[in-house]
């Protein structure tokens, strides 16, 4: 399925798109938020693209790297944008860019920095290309702005990981065992990433993989599940409870992706030297 | 990149592969160089490819800045005239070709090979952070100016060295004036990098 372009005058109309409509014009412009850059040649750049109406999009940014680029400042990660794409024979190309919002609070903090790449290697890891999400698109951007404004940033990753799961279609069952169905009682019941959620004491043995997990942790994550972060952001939660569900997490959406968050052993340096500091 | 091979000689061909491989060298510009060689003096292209093994085989990081070296230590660190309180942190050894083309500057280096990237897996310990803080502690520095690229590796590169100086009680500065966000200090020209050096600001 490949959704090339989106004509400009119908792009806030919420316009269904033609597959390979030859008709459609060469150049459009899309909201984006860059999340992720990789080095192509000497001067150029391969840029992925969050857009609201287009999914994920790779495009070539041409000579982004010398410093006359004029659109460098704007496509850098964690920017979000309007940019203008020419469609090309394999890969769009960036013609123009504009800034909306740089998230400027995040670039200047070593350790939003650390929790805003987080999110957008999530992001980059469980969404494929050319496939419309606006709700997830709203996510993204809501959860960057929260990181700006908001003090309890391990709650808004928490919030941002389990909306994003529920997103992407891997929302775990936290209200009843997922073999024998019954309601989980208020005891150290277990997490099990492979069967996609809790197992009661009895059903535990079905699968080795599984982990225990506090009554207030599955407390959490239900409300996490179920609630808009207004409800939550007022939350205040002890350190040892955070990283009880930080580590449950982690090691669902590792199960997910079969493989390591790349960007997860930086948050954790860098968590650990603001401790040092304070 | 793909160049029709049929019906050439091997040795020809085998050239014309390996300068396509070359950065900004298409498959055209790559037969014209091969070609070029071919008619040149035989003393001109034995010089060539002399100069290209002696690259490979002659060339080690210097042992205090790991810049390019072809003794244990760079021209750089062995030229007595420099102004060894200061030293100036960059991504790669390219960068300070840019630096002392602009002929502003006449303290050290140090080359950290690369920016902390979390997102392509590059953290603290690929890159020679702990090399520049033990060298910090052993020398007698004033200044420590970060010259990281401006893109958001290189200024998380120089906010995180920025911390970690902090308790050793070096003055550290950033480059910071002229040169646009998102952008490689590889590219800039003399006049962008003089403003920028002239420009630098203490780093909070
Ligand atoms: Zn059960
Ligand atoms: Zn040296």
């Amino acid at each position: 399925m490949i959704y090339e372009s989106l004509p400009v005058t119908q792009f806030r109309s919420g316009y269904t798109l033609n597959v390979n409509n030859m008709s459609e014009p060469r150049n459009y412009k899309t909201e984006a938020i860059i999340i992720k850059k990789t080095k192509l040649g000497e001067a150029d750049r391969i840029l992925t693209l969050y857009t609201p109406r287009l999914g994920k999009i790779q495009a070539v940014a041409k000579s982004i790297r010398q410093p006359k680029s004029k659109m460098s400042g704007h496509l850098e990660l964690l920017t979000f944008s309007m940019v203008s794409l020419a469609r090309g024979k394999n890969l769009a190309t960036v013609t123009g860019s504009q800034t909306i919002n740089s998230f400027l609070p995040i670039k200047n903090d070593l350790k939003l920095t650390a929790y805003a790449l987080y999110v957008i290697e999530l992001v980059n890891q469980f969404t494929g290309e050319h496939i419309e999400d606006h709700a997830l698109f709203k996510l993204l951007l809501d959860v960057l702005e929260k990181l700006c404004s908001e003090k309890n940033r391990d709650m808004i990753l928490r919030y941002f990981e389990v909306k994003l799961l529920d997103n992407v279609g891997y929302r775990p069952q936290l209200r009843q065992c997922v073999s024998c169905r019954a309601q989980l009682k208020p005891t150290i019941n277990s997490f099990c990433p492979g069967a996609g959620g809790m197992l009661c004491p009895d059903c535990k043995h079905i699968n080795h993989f599984c982990y225990p997990i506090s009554v207030n942790a599955v407390k959490i994550l239900r409300l996490l599940q179920g609630c808009n972060y207004n409800t939550i952001s007022r939350l205040k939660i002890n350190t040892e409870l955070d990283l009880e569900i930080e580590r449950l997490l982690r090691i669902y959406i590792k199960f997910l992706l079969e493989k390591e968050i790349k960007s997860v052993s930086w948050l954790d340096t860098i968590k650990k030297q603001a401790e040092k500091i304070q | 990149m793909e160049v029709n091979v049929s019906n050439t000689a091997d040795s020809v061909n085998r050239l014309i592969q390996e300068f396509a491989k070359l950065p900004g060298i298409g498959p055209k510009s790559a037969q014209r160089l091969t070609y070029h060689l071919l008619r040149a003096p035989k003393e001109q292209v034995l010089a060539l490819a002399e100069a290209m093994e002696s690259l490979k085989n002659n060339t080690r990081l210097c042992s205090a800045c790991f810049n390019i070296a072809d003794a244990d230590f760079c021209p750089i660190c062995r030229n007595n005239l420099r102004d060894i309180t200061s030293i100036c942190v960059v991504e790669q050894p390219q960068d300070i070709l840019a630096l002392e083309h602009s002929g502003i500057y006449k303290g050290l280096y140090h080359v950290l090979h690369g920016a902390i990237s979390p997102t392509d897996g590059i953290g603290v310990n690929d890159i020679k952070i702990d090399e520049l803080i033990e060298r910090l502690k052993n020398a007698k520095v004033d200044e420590v100016i970060l010259a990281t690229n401006p893109t958001l590796e290189g200024e998380q590169t120089a906010m995180y060295i920025s911390k970690i100086i902090a308790p050793i009680g070096i003055k550290v500065t950033r480059l910071a004036r002229g040169l646009p966000f998102g952008t490689e200090l590889e590219y800039a020209d003399d006049v962008t990098l003089s403003r920028a050096i002239e420009g630098r600001q203490e780093f909070k």
